[in-house]
């Protein structure tokens, strides 16, 4: 039994089989060999393995994602058919008499050196393709459990970090907890564990290598610990405590259906945030009362061009119809800063935080833009879609975007295309926002204020650096005054107020939240009941 | 030997996916399917050395087609060209 303490991003626990995922962690060992028509036969194994593994991560995403993400799987199995490829690593088994792991590693340096040494950016990141088909080619010979998740039992993930790209790939049924070596709490890891509603840590010092794939491990939520191989005792303490956990949740079952409303009857409306149309079902099964954020940057990830705007109006369109006449706020791009997406050309920034993001890549690349509000008002006439614009600064901003509003207006006019201008507000998150907030309110249909921003600008602090975790207060005086403050300014407009950062789910300031006056809340999906709750025991009058 | 010349439109060049597509295609005839850029030529239907190539936006490229098939090949080639990149 081995304990090892890490920050816990999620509460919650879970008892089970661990799969390390590691990157690049292909240690190949050269050995002499005897047979090379074995061989070569063992690596006509592993391609075909690959290609069927291939195969089923190209259906999923299919299914889930659409073509166009799926298409790099595709291309994947059509680079494993590649004769040049192929015969070196057949050349290298004969000529050297090299173990097939070993043939296939070195040949797969060589064709990605070849990639990585040219000048054009987008052939240099073939390179990361080469390897990866390789890896997976070594993998399956040397029959290291496969890092495709779309094949396991409900396993527990520990991994040196989890990008976006690579949790898109997991099925979510099957994933009991995220045990990570870096990462900050507001990573992707940690954002998709809130999502879910399962056990996370992070910041752990493990040792991926010593970990084997299969191994009991106990992930404790409330710790912050992760323990290996567990003893007896252990494991019918956590067995225990796993139940408890569960009848809790039934009770927070029990209040499906109910209003949040405090015992003295103020009302509050708990919304869910989400980032694609598959956490819907997340939020219809914790009976959020609408989207409060849907991210709308799901349709320009991991794919290699713009999506069109039927792509979008249809996922829009699926939304609100699924989201049946409950409020569904949908937020223009957000990408940049941390979120980068290879099309869209933004190159490196200084400081990309402050950088080139959001509505000021649409305001400067309004074609961009206008393709994504031409979907949203189009899909608006299918229910209650509101839409929200990020990063807003100023006064002009919004003028400007409404100039482009009308613009679209008058284009679809014209072409005789069915839309409806929806309720439009915007992303209270940068200091200068709050500052005007109180003219802003005159031209908005509502504020929605994103603390996770709005405290990085205002402390100083940069949310991915893990170094600064301890400075992050976000329970800080001069952010809890902001908040106030956009609060009342909505409300002398007779606007609505609501809070759509990290900081909305957090427990200990519902009550404060609820008597601020704030008229929504909107949060991860696994958290809308357990706001409810507080909101239903507490009284507005202390 | 029969042959076209054509200059590519897609922005990002012969990029992985089209890449992809055209040596499938390539594959399909018994005619041996060669593309040249700048003095350096390979296979159609080998995809890597065919990515290699890097053949961007504005360059010209010469593809030739030899063999039993080259007219359909060619004639094929040459739409996929027009329609794909």
């Amino acid at each position: 039994m081995q304990s090892f303490q890490g920050k816990s991003v999620y509460k919650g626990i879970v008892m089970g089989p661990v799969v390390v995922l590691k990157k690049n962690d292909y240690q190949v060992k050269r050995t002499r060999i005897e047979d090379a028509q074995g061989e070569t036969a063992r690596v006509q194994e592993a391609v075909k393995r690959s290609q069927e593994q291939l195969q089923k991560l190209y259906d999923k995403a299919l299914k889930e994602v659409g073509e166009a993400s799926a298409a790099i799987f595709e291309v994947h199995q059509m680079m494993l058919e590649d004769e040049d490829y192929l015969e070196a690593i057949q050349n290298m088994i004969q000529t050297e008499m090299v173990n097939a792991e070993y043939a296939v590693a070195v040949t797969g340096d060589n064709f990605s050196q070849m990639f990585a040494s040219m000048d054009d950016d987008y052939m240099k990141a073939r390179a990361a393709d080469i390897k990866d088909i390789s890896e997976r080619l070594v993998r399956n010979l040397s029959g290291q459990e496969d890092a495709d998740l779309s094949n396991i039992d409900p396993s527990i993930i520990v991994a040196d970090d989890l990008s976006p790209s690579e949790t898109v790939q997991m099925d979510k049924e099957k994933i009991l907890a995220f045990v990570t070596v870096h990462g900050s709490t507001n990573s992707h890891t940690a954002i998709l564990a809130r999502m879910m509603n399962i056990p996370a840590l992070i910041g752990v010092p493990l040792d991926l290598d010593e970990l084997k794939n299969g191994t009991t491990a106990v992930v404790d939520g409330f710790t912050g610990q992760v323990t290996f191989e567990p003893d007896e005792e252990t494991q019918a303490a956590t067995q225990k405590r796993v139940q408890e956990e569960k009848e809790k949740l039934a009770l927070l079952q029990e209040l499906k259906g109910k209003e949040n409303v405090t015992l003295d009857g103020k009302k509050i409306n708990i919304y869910a945030n989400i980032g694609s149309v598959g956490d819907i079902g997340y939020v219809l099964e914790n009976d959020a009362g609408g989207i409060g954020l849907f991210r709308s940057e799901f349709l320009y990830l991991g794919r290699n061009d713009f999506p069109t705007e039927e792509e979008q109006f249809q996922a829009y369109k699926q939304a609100v119809q699924t989201m049946a006449g409950k409020k569904v706020i949908i937020r223009t791009l957000d990408i940049g800063a941390d979120k980068q997406v290879d099309y869209f050309n933004l190159g490196n920034e200084d400081n990309p935080a402050l950088g080139y993001r959001a509505i000021r890549i649409c305001l400067k690349q309004p074609d961009i833009f206008k393709t994504q509000l031409r979907a949203l008002f189009r899909a608006a006439v299918y229910g209650n879609l509101s839409i929200m614009y990020p990063m807003i600064t100023s006064v002009e901003e919004v003028e400007k975007i409404y100039e482009i509003v009308k613009e679209v207006e008058i284009e679809l006019k014209a072409q005789e295309i069915q839309y409806r201008i929806p309720e439009q507000g915007i992303m209270i998150e940068t200091p200068a926002a709050v500052m005007v907030s109180d003219r802003l309110a005159e031209l908005v249909d509502f504020f929605s204020i994103g603390t996770n921003d709005l405290t990085q600008y205002t402390l100083a602090i940069d949310r991915q650096n893990e170094k600064l975790d301890d400075f992050y207060n976000p329970h800080h005086e001069a952010i809890l005054r902001m908040i106030q403050m956009v609060v009342d300014n909505a409300h002398k407009c007779g606007k609505w107020a609501g809070i759509c950062g990290e900081l909305g789910a957090d427990l200990t300031l519902t009550e404060k939240f609820v008597r601020m006056g704030l008229d929504e809340l909107s949060v991860a999906p696994s958290m809308i009941l357990k706001l409810r709750k507080i909101v239903r025991e507490m009284k507005v009058e202390e | 030997m029969k042959s076209f010349e054509y200059t590519i439109k897609d922005e990002l060049g012969i990029h992985a996916r089209p890449a992809g597509l055209l040596a499938k295609e390539a594959k399909k005839y018994s005619s041996v399917c060669m593309i040249e850029k700048g003095g350096k030529s390979v296979k159609l239907s080998q995809l890597m050395m065919l990515m290699s190539l890097g053949a961007k936006q504005g360059d010209l490229v010469k593809v030739t087609a030899e063999g039993e098939d080259e007219d359909t090949a060619i004639a094929e080639l040459e739409k996929f060209f027009n329609e794909n990149l």
